[in-house]
């Protein structure tokens, strides 16, 4: 019998549910269901599912009863449940200027990893990633799936000002800034889309089980496209999968 | 009618805050909302509002504004010698403002935050259902010099004083309230007792978005997989030192997390000047089951 998922109680009226300690698709899938899942069952309530890697919290806003409990006849059915169904995913496609004015790092890394930065910008837009969930910023984008040749640890000396839409690696991940933060990635390109939009009902469009594509474009396109964004005449291209 | 309290001098640090902005913690944005939510549902209470009003949440030292139309006000939390055209005020009563006087602040007497409530709550904006100024999410996040925050203009009417015994217990407090985290059982014994026995002062690096304890303990637990945290949840970083997060605080994070503050934890914690000392007391979950 497995371990998990583990149950534990974090303060007055929130618990915390944990699969397996590993950063993979199929573990992503148990807690994007279970999300979904938790999230139609307590509709009626005041309550917040937020989910991370492995892990979710169901945070109670209103009552201080046994919260504990609840989650656990819920985690039970859901067991029960035997759900197969799956779950809808889009795969968006995210441009990206990988041009010198904003690729502050991309030298630092082709020499280091001995890549031209053609190799590193062809890399790094080769692939589709898995969007794990969102957090440390508003719209920021946890990624998982970033090629190991451009796996590179973090900046010594972390930036103070990291320019909205940054894009950057940082060990084995790569993302998106999606406001001007301190941070210690290396940044290889600009990203002029939109990542979160608090005047929409869903801020971000983006989420957990999703997967993002990186395509380049020029600096001309990118300012064409920046501009389209602030008159609110841009959407991001996706497709359903 | 709409009236407006124009901001003469902007003092440290002040913001609009109400109870918080629910259900958008899943896409990276903090809850916000008022540090001190007991003395904020208090100034509320005392003016009849909404629970969820926005006010003015005041930090160490007050602003100085100017109010253009009629008002009732109140003013509840850390005791920063309110004035009114120059005459005292005290905290935890309604208070009629007159169009043209202004609203001051003196020397601190007690506590760290104070909230400044009106007859209605303040006007300001709401984004993704709330009016809690948060830099990235709202226009505005701090008070300055020139602002102007609307409010709906009420007659003045006979005013009733609210014993203030007990409503207020927690800033005096230096107990702070905590349940163990999630990884609080990782501890060693040593450290364990340690958390409960020292007396602890936040550092001057504290703010809306975390509160960092001067004093570090010693830290032999290895960071984990990135996953939720909420405010009130006390982390512990490789160097040792101990971040408690706020209402501003992130969503995620891969430290552990050692401790998760009770919601009069929190209250009571925010109220703290840096350097003030505070215990730890360690509740059991079995205190919270009905």
């Amino acid at each position: 019998m497995s371990d998990f998922p583990k149950i534990k109680r974090m303060g007055e009226g929130a618990v915390l549910v944990e699969f397996e300690p590993e950063i993979s698709p199929e573990i992503l899938e148990k807690v994007v269901k279970l999300k979904k899942f938790l999230q139609e069952k307590l509709i009626k309530q005041k309550v917040e599912v937020i989910s991370a890697y492995n892990s979710l919290i169901i945070n109670y806003l209103l009552c201080i009863e046994d919260v504990y409990n609840e989650v656990c006849a819920l985690l039970e059915e859901f067991s029960g449940a035997n759900i197969d169904e799956i779950i809808e995913s889009e795969l968006f496609h995210v441009p990206v200027c990988y041009d010198d004015v904003f690729g502050l790092d991309l030298g630092e890394i082709s020499k280091a990893k001995n890549l031209s930065e053609k190799e590193i910008i062809r890399l790094h837009s080769s692939v589709d990633y898995l969007v794990y969930f969102t957090g440390f910023l508003p719209g920021f984008l946890y990624l998982g799936g970033l090629p190991k040749k451009l796996h590179f640890s973090r900046r010594s000396h972390p930036r103070k000002k990291v320019r909205k839409g940054a894009v950057g690696i940082g060990e084995k991940q790569t993302g998106i800034y999606p406001q001007t933060s301190p941070g210690g990635w290396n940044i290889i390109g600009n990203s002029p889309v939109k990542l979160f939009d608090p005047g929409a009902d869903k801020p971000c469009k983006i989420s957990a089980g999703d997967r993002l594509r990186f395509y380049q474009v020029d600096l001309e396109e990118h300012q064409r496209i920046l501009e389209l964004v602030k008159r609110g005449e841009f959407s991001i291209k996706s497709e359903k999968l | 009618m709409m009236a407006q309290v124009e901001i003469i001098q902007p003092g440290l640090y002040s913001s609009i805050q109400d109870l918080g902005r629910y259900g958008y913690r899943g896409f990276g944005v903090p809850t916000s909302g008022a540090m001190d939510r007991q003395a904020a549902k208090l100034a509320n209470l005392l003016l009849k509002n909404e629970p969820e009003a926005a006010l003015l949440e005041i930090t160490l030292q007050g602003p100085k504004m100017a109010f253009f139309g009629a008002a009732k006000i109140a003013i509840t939390g850390a005791r920063l010698s309110p004035e009114l055209d120059g005459v005292e005020l005290e905290n935890n009563q309604v208070v009629n403002v007159l169009p043209g006087q202004v609203l001051g602040f003196g020397k601190r007497k007690s506590g760290y935050r104070a909230y400044l409530a009106i007859k209605g709550g303040f006007q300001t904006g709401k984004v993704l259902g709330s009016r809690s100024w948060y830099a990235g999410v709202t226009p505005n996040s701090r008070l300055e010099k020139g602002m102007k925050l609307p409010f709906l203009e009420t007659e003045p009417e006979s005013v009733s004083r609210f014993s203030s015994v007990k409503v207020d217990e927690h800033i005096a407090s230096v107990v702070v309230e905590a349940l163990p985290g999630p990884e609080f059982e990782l501890l060693q014994p040593s450290e364990k007792e340690a958390l409960q026995k020292w007396r602890f002062s936040a550092a001057k690096e504290s703010n809306r978005m975390g509160i960092q304890f001067q004093e570090k303990l010693e830290n032999k637990l290895e960071a984990i997989l990135t996953g939720p945290v909420l405010p009130g949840t006390v982390q512990l970083t490789p160097s040792g030192t101990l971040i408690a997060l706020m209402r501003d605080g992130q969503t995620t994070g891969g430290y552990p997390r050692i401790l998760q503050l009770t919601e009069t934890g929190i209250n009571t914690l925010v109220q703290k000047l840096p350097g003030e000392k505070f215990g730890i007391k360690l509740l059991e979950y079995s205190q919270f089951k009905k």
